[in-house]
């Protein structure tokens, strides 16, 4: 048989890893065809919605709902009291904390869920809501952590024993009441003991504010029991589908074979959409009682103000070197703000996430880390927006950190990166708080990024802006942003990572049709990040088969394999090695037909692109499509007709994806206005499966950087009362605020990941915000600015100037 | 998100609005592009039982310039305000401002009448037309009569027109010499940190008349004669300059938000007046 396509335009045909395939997704979104959840409508389908409490701490006297049941269309209220026989007025929160799922006695936060009011419709729904009358009584109000470390306040009341003492919580003794948990890694002593003897030592402290991921679908589901069948039918705005559906099973009684969780296609989802909400719960409720399916939707103030924050972490840091720069110890202490209930969504044996990852990317020998988790009237959450555990916290500590000593040095902050950087050599390498870096190449693509911007040049700009600027030239300052970050996605190996016990391993399940197309299904589910575009051309490459004629299904637990979801960048380094590592066991099975089939020993055929074709005889060969039609439809002695596998992943490592960053900014001393003249991000995310997908990946992560840099944030009063709650305050820019963003990168190969892959949704978050951080407080640098705390609104920018005296 | 039940209606004609406004008395409420009312109304901050849209109501789309005067429709909405070539020949300075005002597809629903007769102390357009000494027509049960933009305001939602008239036109003096609308805002969409607008008059080499107001600084705009009388007779210098930032910065009395603290939105209002005057002065 003669061949006359080229290898070239066989592989090309494919549209396998390294291609930039257009976007499967598109065509429907791009077109208004996608299925969120709220475009789910069922026969008879009812609303629920929450009467939400206006205090920040109350305990509540009495409900009445007499008025509101009395609203046309309004068929239940349910409260605490209700949920209580059931044992579902508390629900288990992924940390080992539990959570109120309805108001029992009291409120904790501004806008928790007190009522769940079933109605006909949204209106009805949102009329009941208003007559539904609530007595409360306010009491003393903590939105400072360190004050409720003091207080005499009792925020739990599941905290103290019948003397009032504080008990243990889930990670260990409690040191008051409204103390969650110490968490700790590293070597105390010798730290504290490097420090104390060594020549050099910068110490700051920073706050990373309190924010939100705030996707543009907000969180929602439509429950839906079938009484007849006793199946239970969730659709949800969920990260981790079988995650949800072995809680619900866990917390409901109902056997884990009755319950369907489906995730539809999900409107971002950043961290926000991990975690178990009362919405969710209550809608399973009333559903059960009503016997109809009901549909819970928040708005966006709702989400903003209820549904998971992130960050609110209090860092202290201590970092020593040698007078020449060396870095010789890290000393870092959090005071971790978790609201009303702890609701990290973390692996649970990390109740501070992988922050031990602040190191970063430096050989530093020696580091300790405390973190103190501390309940607040705030609302509850701490998730991980757009990165993996706790990992813009810890990156933006140590890249402020290193920003601190370079000031002390009074050295130049990128030479004190380089000389610090983890030598390629050193890799794997060991890290003083414990994770392994499985590979990296900082120098290479620290210097890549410092000659693609002309360092030398912009210093040499910024140094003769300062002298413009000091003699009244101009009243612009320039800063140059640098940060040099490690992510540590892919969670995670088994042995060390799990969520509520049930580990984080991922999945895929490959059926090959006999005409030589295929369906694969993973654990996963994406919410933007392109999986059904991606995978594909992961098993492409792996199977020879064109990735448009391989369709990739999430989010269905009735049919998807069992998985951990989406987050923390684990989609790639996790379900993406399963995807291959199924991909390779078809084609384990391929060759043995095609051997069949062109009548060798199977150690004679070799996979090529499309085909297996005889060794040293490439003429003989049997195409995918043609080994895919026999395994269906010929008899092949010894072998089981099919061609279909399923491979169950559970990584041997975290990944480490790596970038260095450079920000351009020009600030204007009298209003506070930055404007970002320039913005570089070299990732470096090993193989690169879709180059247009990272970018896009890339321009997101450093656009949700920037908010959060640069204004977003979810704030309080001392009431207690969301001062963020609507997006007229809380930032959330458009095209409008956003730069052009420069993107470049190099490739390191994970070693253990079976395609080498990193991950690389999150990275450009993690490494984007000190960066933008960075710039702001370089401008300031020449005027003896040591650190201001983000978010670097106009307002903050402008007391930064004049709390430096540049107003004149 | 979801407001109260309400009566929805929309009459062919201004009696017909005039006679629903009579029946239910603060009870009603008037609607334009409704970009303001809407909202509060999905917050259940204005409770608003009957609901009047004027969309059907004729005689209010129109921008009529004559020799002395533009005659702006209530109706006519930002995106109008911007498109119309000739507007944006006799008074630029309301396609500049109008620019500024929110984003695209707000700014194709929103109006102008709408945007000065609520009252909201954040819209950018009841300072301008203090600036431009703009009157605006209302109607009712007794017919029309006009109210000056710099009388209009009384307090933060509170103006000169009784809840039972409808603001139906903004008549405009043809404006004279250079112009400017500047604004400082945390982001697209966003009320004025500060915002200033600033119409110059050259005669020479001095400034021979001027007209300053403020936005988004006290609970109404505010029209400063004191911050133009600093500059009348003057080049514009330095010192008058600084003169006219001074007398401005006694007639406004902002309050501390999310965008910042009084100091700051002191300080901010001078450098954004200060823009201002300096670019309408290299326009005059």
């Amino acid at each position: 048989m003669k061949d006359e396509v080229t290898r070239e335009e066989r592989v090309d045909n494919l549209k396998g890893m390294g291609c930039s395939r257009k976007r499967v997704e598109d065509a429907r979104f791009t077109q208004g065809k996608g299925n969120y959840v709220d475009d789910v409508k069922l026969d008879g389908m009812l609303f629920g919605d929450f009467v939400r409490s206006p205090y920040a701490h109350a305990r509540i006297k009495s409900i009445d709902t007499a008025a509101a049941l009395e609203v046309p269309g309004v068929l239940a209220v349910l409260t605490a009291a209700d949920l209580e026989p059931l044992g579902l007025h508390w629900m288990p929160t992924l940390a080992g904390d539990k959570q109120m799922v309805l108001a029992d006695g009291k409120v904790l936060f501004q806008g928790q869920e007190v009522a769940f009011v079933v109605a006909e419709d949204r209106y009805a729904a949102a009329d009941g809501i208003e007559l539904v009358e609530v007595e409360y009584e306010e009491l003393p109000v903590l939105v400072d952590p360190f004050e409720a470390l003091k207080s005499d306040v009792v925020l739990r009341e599941d905290t103290v024993d019948e003397n009032g003492k504080a008990t243990d919580g889930a990670h260990g003794p409690r040191k008051h009441p409204n103390h969650i948990f110490t968490w700790d890694a590293g070597d105390k002593e010798p730290t504290e003991e490097v420090i104390a003897n060594a020549d050099v030592v910068a110490e700051e402290s920073m706050y990373y504010h309190r924010t939100h991921p705030c996707p543009l679908e907000t969180c929602g589901c439509v429950a839906s029991m079938d009484k007849v069948n006793g199946k239970l039918t969730l659709w949800g705005t969920f990260q981790a589908p079988h995650a949800i559906r072995t809680i619900v099973s866990l917390i409901s009684g109902l056997e884990e074979h009755n319950i369907r969780v489906i995730s539809p296609d999900i409107g971002g989802g950043f961290g926000n959409k991990v975690g178990a909400y009362p919405g969710y719960v209550c809608s399973v409720v009333a559903s059960i009682v009503t016997g109809k399916p009901v549909k819970w939707i928040e708005d966006r103030m709702d989400n903003l103000m209820t549904t998971a924050f992130a960050r609110d972490y209090w860092m202290k840091g201590k970092i020593s070197a040698t007078p020449e720069g060396k870095i010789t110890g890290l000393h870092c202490h959090v005071t971790a703000d978790h609201g009303g209930f702890d609701a990290c969504a973390d692996p649970t044996k990390f109740p501070a996430g992988f922050m031990n990852i602040c190191t970063g990317s430096y050989d530093i020998p020696t580091a300790y880390l405390e973190v103190d988790g501390v309940y607040t009237n705030k609302a509850p959450g701490g998730v991980s927006y757009r990165c993996s555990f706790r990992v813009t916290e810890a990156v933006y500590f140590i890249e402020r950190m290193i920003e601190v000593l370079a000031i002390k040095l009074d050295m130049d902050a990128a030479e004190l990166r380089r000389i610090n950087f983890i030598k390629k050599e050193q890799f794997p390498y060991t890290a003083a708080l414990g994770w392994e870096y499985d590979s990296g190449d900082y120098h290479t693509a620290w210097d890549k990024a410092l000659k693609a911007v002309d360092y030398d040049g912009l210093r040499a700009e910024q140094a003769q802006r300062v002298e413009d600027f000091k003699a009244g030239k101009t009243r612009k300052l320039m800063g140059i942003g640098l940060s040099f970050f490690t992510e540590i996605v892919g969670a995670g190996p088994v042995k060390n990572c799990d969520i509520l016990g049930l580990g984080m391993f991922d999945s895929c399940e490959i059926r090959i049709h006999p005409t030589g197309s295929a369906i694969a299904r993973l654990g996963t589910i994406s919410q933007g990040q392109g999986h059904a575009t991606t995978f594909a051309q992961i098993l492409a490459s792996e199977i020879g088969l064109p990735a448009d004629s391989i369709t990739i299904e999430e989010g269905d637990t009735d049919t998807a394999p069992y998985g951990l979801g989406t987050y923390g960048s684990r989609s790639t380094p996790v379900a993406g090695a399963a995807t291959a590592m199924a991909g390779r066991k078809i084609r384990a099975k391929a060759q043995m037909i095609a051997a069949y089939l062109l009548e060798v020993h199977d150690d004679d055929v070799e996979f090529d692109v499309d085909r297996f074709v005889v060794k040293g005889a490439p003429e003989k060969f049997k195409t995918m499509k043609e080994i895919a039609f026999a395994a269906y439809n010929q008899a092949i002695p010894g072998i089981e007709p099919g061609l279909e596998a399923v491979s169950y992943y559970d990584p041997p490592n975290m990944t480490y994806p790596f970038g260095a960053y450079v920000c351009v900014m020009d600030i204007d001393v009298d209003t506070g206005v930055p404007d970002i003249r320039r913005f570089y991000a070299l990732d470096d995310c090993g193989t690169r499966i879709n180059p247009m997908i990272i970018e896009g990946q890339v321009h997101g992560g450093l656009t949700e950087a920037l908010a959060v840099a640069l204004g977003q944030e979810i704030a309080y009063d001392d009431m207690g009362n969301c001062k963020t709650g609507t997006l007229m305050d809380f930032f959330l820019p458009t095209a409008w605020e956003v730069p052009n963003y420069e993107t470049d990168f190099t490739v390191t190969p994970s070693p253990h990941h079976p395609i080498g892959a990193k991950g690389v949704g999150e990275s450009p978050h993690v490494g984007g915000v000190p960066c933008f951080s960075n710039a702001v407080q370089d401008a300031f640098r020449p005027f003896g600015n040591m650190h201001t705390n983000m978010p670097h609104d106009h307002w903050r920018i402008w007391k930064t100037a004049n709390d430096l005296g540049l107003h004149g | 998100m979801i407001p109260a039940a309400f009566e929805y209606y929309r009459p062919k004609d201004m009696a017909g609005v005039l006679s629903i406004l009579e029946e239910h008395g603060d009870d009603a409420r008037v609607m334009a592009g409704g970009h303001s009312l809407i909202p509060m109304m999905k917050l259940r901050m204005a409770d608003v039982p009957h609901l009047i849209d004027l969309q059907d109501v004729g005689g209010m789309s129109d921008i009529e310039i004559s020799s002395d005067s533009i005659r702006i429709g209530a109706l006519v909405t930002q995106a109008e305000i911007i498109d119309h070539a000739d507007l944006a020949k006799v008074a630029p300075i309301l396609r500049e401002a109008a620019l500024q005002i929110a984003d695209p597809q707000v700014r194709y629903m929103g109006t102008v009448g709408g945007n000065v007769a609520n009252g909201d102390p954040g819209n950018d357009m009841p300072g301008l037309m203090q600036c431009l000494d703009a009157v605006f027509t209302v109607v009712g049960a007794d017919g029309e009569r006009d109210i000056p933009a710099r009388d209009f305001y009384e307090a933060a939602y509170m103006t000169a027109r009784e809840d039972e008239e409808v603001l139906t036109a903004v008549t405009i003096p043809l404006p004279n010499g250079g112009y400017a609308y500047e604004k400082q805002k945390r982001k697209i969409g966003d009320y004025a940190t500060a915002a200033a607008a600033v119409q110059i008059v050259k005669d020479g080499e001095t400034c021979s008349s001027v007209a300053i107001a403020m936005t988004n600084l006290s609970d109404t705009p505010i029209y400063s004669e004191a911050a133009g009388a600093a500059l009348i007779g003057t080049a514009v210098d330095a010192v008058a300059l600084d003169a006219a930032v001074a007398a401005m910065l006694g007639d406004i009395d902002p309050s501390e938000d999310n965008r910042g603290p009084v100091a700051f939105k002191n300080h901010v209002a001078g450098v954004i007046l200060r823009r201002a005057i300096e670019r309408a002065w290299s326009r005059a």
